[in-house]
């Protein structure tokens, strides 16, 4: 491999997992870190460790200036980007590669048009991947949108052009609610970007998060199946699952197919995430959003394909060719992972920032706890709540969840408040045990059984 | 007699409520008791910290985007 010293610029259990992958390749490692993280595994585990500013992300993990700085001053030829943080900032993207590095991901170009929605769905829809109903790109003439709100259907999702963040968003259920909302959104998308350009979207209600994980290396694509992750809480997933329990084989498929399809028409390079909307009903898939980086839940792709997404990400992105051919990529079994996070599930999920005072991780079979807590760690309130990410894996769905209930049990993080409690509950409701549910399921269930969360 | 109102929670403490708003009090303004006079981000999660008792903000101890501790003085109150 052409690259000898790897730069990881992010923290938590990602920097830990990098680490892993990095060292299994033979490369030395610089973990780059904030004042804050001066302790953290991460920094315990790398070759070297770089202190690149204050707690405040803005001035240290999103600092390009120091993070270059440090590639520089330590010799490290690659920087891993994580998720999160710089991991789909096509700036720095272009920086790494402009100081003669190789960015562990995609050209800066490649997240530039897959980062921005119009782009990425016309992208989708030259490659024919289907997208949500929805409007050409941007409209600016209210008549225009009337036209492709009736043709459409309601309900109907107004979005604001410039936008993110859940900002400027309307439904709409009627025409005559569409009048009075469309002036809304587009005052407010003018007031917090400057532009009142909007566009218009088919709500898909009752839907599935299903999401298609690819590795490419410039050349071929291919996918490693599909992961469920419909259990989300204010649009964050919290339990996720590979493959889908509700998926019907053909559908199957076509929606892998599909993504192959979108990520070679690119000419992609690492491993990316397509993420879908599916509709039971009518068992359509439509296309939302690609994720140009590594993301949370790759270990239970890695769990029922053996395939590690890091390393050969790490190897693709180094200039090697894909190791496998699609009909090299098979599936055996299930595996589910629930996210451990610093929150208490009885307050509301109020984070939990604190001390752990003592940790005992669960083991055995088909079981994988990837974190970066120890005993006697502090956990930091300047970034997110995951602490930890419990994985299983048993050869069918129904023995995955006995599985995580038992690994559930054995683990114990005593000095702060963990969302374990709200796993070991959904890990014996009837309908999580059915895959009875939509991206909308949890919120409800959450309130119905708050009690159940305030022992 | 001034005193110091006191962060509530471990975080990152914010004057103002988005980059681009002015900050929510300045040196020397009066505050209502239950005022809002920044916010603390605890793990992305954001708090607001209200003024405990009329009076009027001294100055402002904690910097904007300043790390503090649970119960680290953030302005001092007259």
């Amino acid at each position: 491999m052409k690259i000898r010293k790897l730069l990881v610029a992010n923290r938590g259990e990602i920097a830990v997992r990098i680490i892993r992958a990095a060292r299994e390749l033979g490369l030395k490692t610089v973990q780059v870190h904030s004042a804050a993280d001066v302790e953290s595994l991460a920094v315990r585990m790398a070759d070297e460790a770089v202190n690149i500013g204050p707690p405040h992300a803005a001035r240290s993990y999103l600092n390009i200036d120091a993070i270059l700085n440090a590639a520089r001053e330590t010799g490290a030829d690659a920087v891993h980007p994580g998720y999160g943080f710089l991991a789909e900032n096509a700036g720095f993207a272009d920086a790494v590669t402009a100081a003669g590095l190789v960015f562990i991901g995609p050209s800066g170009d490649a997240i530039r048009t897959m980062g921005d929605k119009v782009a990425a769905r016309v992208a989708a829809k030259k490659a024919g991947v289907p997208c949500v109903p929805g409007s050409e790109g941007r409209i600016d003439d209210p008549d225009e949108a009337r036209r492709v709100a009736a043709q459409i259907g309601f309900p109907v999702m107004i979005k604001a052009a410039a936008g993110g963040g859940g900002r400027g968003i309307r439904i709409a259920h009627s025409m005559e609610e569409f009048e009075t909302l469309m002036p809304q959104a587009s005052a407010e998308a003018k007031a917090a970007f400057g532009d009142g350009g909007l566009y218009v979207e088919k709500v898909i209600e009752r839907a599935r998060h299903i999401e298609v994980q690819i590795l490419a290396d410039g050349r071929n694509a291919i996918h490693c199946f599909e992961r469920e992750c419909s259990l989300q809480r204010r649009r964050q997933k919290v339990w996720e699952e590979a493959p889908s329990a509700i998926l019907p084989e053909k559908v199957r498929q076509e929606l892998c197919a599909s993504a192959v399809a979108l990520a070679a028409s690119t000419n992609y390079r690492g491993a990316g995430t397509l993420e879908y909307l599916y509709d039971d009903q009518s068992q359509s898939f439509y296309f939302i959003e690609m994720n140009t980086r590594i993301q949370v839940e790759h270990p239970v792709t890695e769990m029922i394909t053996g395939i590690d997404l890091v390393r050969e990400m790490i190897s693709v992105c180094a200039g090697e060719p894909l190791r496998f051919s699609q009909s090299d990529v098979t599936r055996r079994g299930h595996s589910i992972e629930v996210r451990i996070n610093a929150e208490d599930p009885a307050k509301n999920f109020m984070p939990a920032p604190g001390t752990v005072e003592s940790l005992k991780v669960p083991g055995g079979p088909g079981t994988r706890f990837d974190t970066m807590l120890y005993a006697g760690y502090q956990v930091p309130p300047f970034y997110d709540s995951l602490l930890g990410k419990l994985i299983v894996w048993d050869e069918t769905r129904e023995g995955a969840i006995t599985r995580m209930a038992r690994a559930l049990a054995e683990l114990d993080v005593q000095g702060l408040a963990t969302t374990k409690s709200l796993h070991q509950i959904l890990a014996t409701d009837p309908q999580v045990l059915a895959s009875d549910v939509h991206t909308r399921w949890l919120e409800p269930w959450l309130e119905k059984n708050a009690h159940r969360l305030t022992q | 007699m001034s005193k110091h109102l006191l962060s509530p929670l471990p975080g990152t403490f914010y004057r103002r409520p988005s980059p681009d708003k002015p900050p929510y009090k300045n040196d020397g303004d009066m505050v209502a008791e239950g005022e809002v006079i920044g916010l603390i981000e605890v793990m992305k999660s954001f708090t607001e910290v209200k003024a405990e008792a009329a009076g009027r903000i001294v100055k402002f101890i904690a910097d904007n985007e300043e790390p503090v501790m649970a119960g680290q003085p953030l302005a001092e109150i007259g």
